[in-house]
């Protein structure tokens, strides 16, 4: 595929508020003790009840390191701002609410970090945190990320594509599926040391992809975003995005990737099977049981007053790529 | 008026109107994260649901501590419960469906959790509008018939929060189980009724 050279970041700086002053607001909110008891539940774990106005004096944000790559062909789309990508995000090892991430993430230990690539294939290996940066040439994809609660952000990602990956380590025969793992460690997730800060979920958290979706051009290992390494809310040090999918099968923090025969189990349909499929294509005629997905709401500046929703695409507005993938499957019955 | 009865009036006024006043200013000037409008919805949801327990728990609360003078003040925090309950209903036609109406009623129809939900906004509105002193006693007998509703409201709002989350039930269950108590301690009205 081509990518012409262009600038991706249309937005001014100023249009983007500073994340300090971002996070105090939020804070304050959250002191004003009204937010409902999740908010009091969760901060209990990291602070003494009486520490409410100094919980975040002791903690130092993430550090992010500019990377080199090769720019991406813009998108006739308004980039959601940067500060809204790294402080809106599922990632319920670190909490269920959507600010709780970048709130219990930031002590994540990313460097050193391991990756193993194993199973179906000839040349299993595993790779450490430099080359996790530095083994591929980086690339720019700015992407729709479509969440299965029917938001959706625009994302200018930084990463390799899966295949080059997979190309390295030669599948075998039998390699069918890809099954990927996030980092399980309770001492650092505080989501995975306890049932009630993680939504009950069984932790680590798994996803998969069929081999021929994994090895699609558009499967991206993501490591960074807004031309950074990527902040631990977002799956520091990498993570997958599958931009035709909803949100959910882009698993974050990945410690293993395994090439094998069978479909491999997936978080979110064991937790609910009548809600979420192992395919998980973004699609408009399939509703959630609860919501419809027909259109969502597009995050990007602009506060209550955003006109902001509008309809969604079949495949997320990647058909053309991947509709083949599914030419003679019933999306509704697999959805 | 007595005087703590006053007190106890204008705190309740203040903090109810400040902080939903607070919550639409600061969500209009996009300061509440990545997307004002879940956060408004959760708010004023979450909002009417403590404030319509709050109202319940007046009754129990002023015969277990014998202070009369708390039940002077259970109507006006049902009224904020249902003034939270009307901006959460209307956020989520304005702001989430943005105006389509014909959305809006499929959703209500389609969606258990908000027919659920608007089931129970609706005995609000009932209570509300029926919670002048004249109509009050214009009513006579039916009128605490009818605000006997309020505890299929309040259950109904416990069943809409619990099944509109995604995962983590932690929260929801235990607003079930403060529910459940406070219905509970009027088992003997349900009872002779």
């Amino acid at each position: 595929m081509k990518k012409s050279i262009g600038s991706a970041v249309n937005l001014p700086e100023c249009s983007v508020t500073d994340e300090s002053v971002y996070l105090a607001r939020r804070t304050m909110l959250k002191q004003l003790g009204f937010v409902g008891a999740t908010g009091l539940l969760a901060t209990s774990s990291q602070a003494s009840p009486l520490d409410w106005f100094s919980s975040n004096k002791d903690k130092t944000p993430f550090k992010t390191t500019p990377l080199t790559f090769n720019k991406g062909s813009p998108l006739d789309e308004t980039l959601t701002p940067e500060a809204k990508v790294t402080s809106h995000n599922n990632f319920y090892e670190f909490g269920t609410s959507k600010s709780d991430p970048v709130e219990n993430a930031q002590q994540l230990q990313v460097n050193p970090w391991q990756l193993r690539i194993e199973g179906e294939c000839e040349n299993p290996i595993t790779l450490d945190y430099d080359q996790l940066l530095s083994m591929f040439t980086l690339q720019e994809r700015i992407y729709r990320f479509r969440c299965v609660e029917a938001w959706s952000m625009v994302i200018p990602w930084i990463g390799f594509p899966l295949a080059d990956l997979l190309k390295k380590v030669q599948p075998t025969s039998k390699a069918k599926f890809v099954a990927f793992q996030t980092l399980y460690d309770p001492k650092q997730m505080p989501g995975q040391a306890s049932r009630r800060i993680g939504g009950g979920i069984d932790y680590p958290y798994v996803e998969g992809l069929r081999i021929d979706e994994a090895v699609n051009d558009l499967t991206l290992l993501s490591v960074g975003l807004y031309g950074k390494t990527l902040p631990p809310q977002n799956g520091a040090p990498i993570r997958l995005v599958v931009p035709w999918k909803y949100g959910f099968k882009s698993i974050k923090s990945i410690v293993s990737i395994r090439l094998v025969e069978k479909m491999p189990p997936t978080t979110w349909n064991i937790l609910a099977p009548n809600e979420y499929g192992f395919y998980a294509n973004v699609n408009p005629n399939v509703d959630h049981p609860r919501w419809s997905q027909a259109s969502e709401r597009r995050l990007t500046s602009g506060g209550l007053f955003a006109r902001n929703r509008i309809d969604t695409l079949p495949f997320n507005g990647y058909g053309e790529q991947v509709a083949e993938l599914y030419r003679n499957m019933n999306l509704t019955k697999h959805f | 008026m007595r005087r703590d009865t006053l007190t106890l009036k204008v705190l309740i006024h203040a903090i109810s109107l400040t902080l939903l006043i607070n919550v639409y200013y600061m969500a209009i000037t996009d300061q509440l994260g990545a997307d004002p409008v879940e956060y408004v919805l959760h708010f004023t949801g979450i909002g009417a649901l403590n404030l319509l327990i709050l109202s319940l728990a007046v009754t129990p609360l002023t015969k277990y501590i014998k202070k009369p003078f708390l039940m002077q003040n259970r109507r006006l925090v049902g009224l904020y419960a249902f003034l939270y309950a009307l901006c959460h209903v209307l956020s989520f036609w304005a702001f989430e469906i943005q105006f389509n109406l014909a959305l809006f009623f499929e959703e209500i129809i389609e969606r258990p959790y908000i027919t659920v939900g608007m089931v129970a906004f609706i005995i609000l509105v009932l209570l509300a509008i029926t919670s002048w002193s004249v109509v009050k006693k214009r009513m006579g007998r039916r009128w605490q018939k009818l605000h006997n509703w309020v505890y299929l409201a309040i259950l109904l709002g416990g069943i809409h929060f619990y099944w509109s989350v995604k995962a983590s039930v932690t929260e929801p269950v235990i607003y079930g189980v403060i529910i459940t108590l406070l219905l509970f301690l009027r088992k003997r009205k349900f009872l002779h009724s």
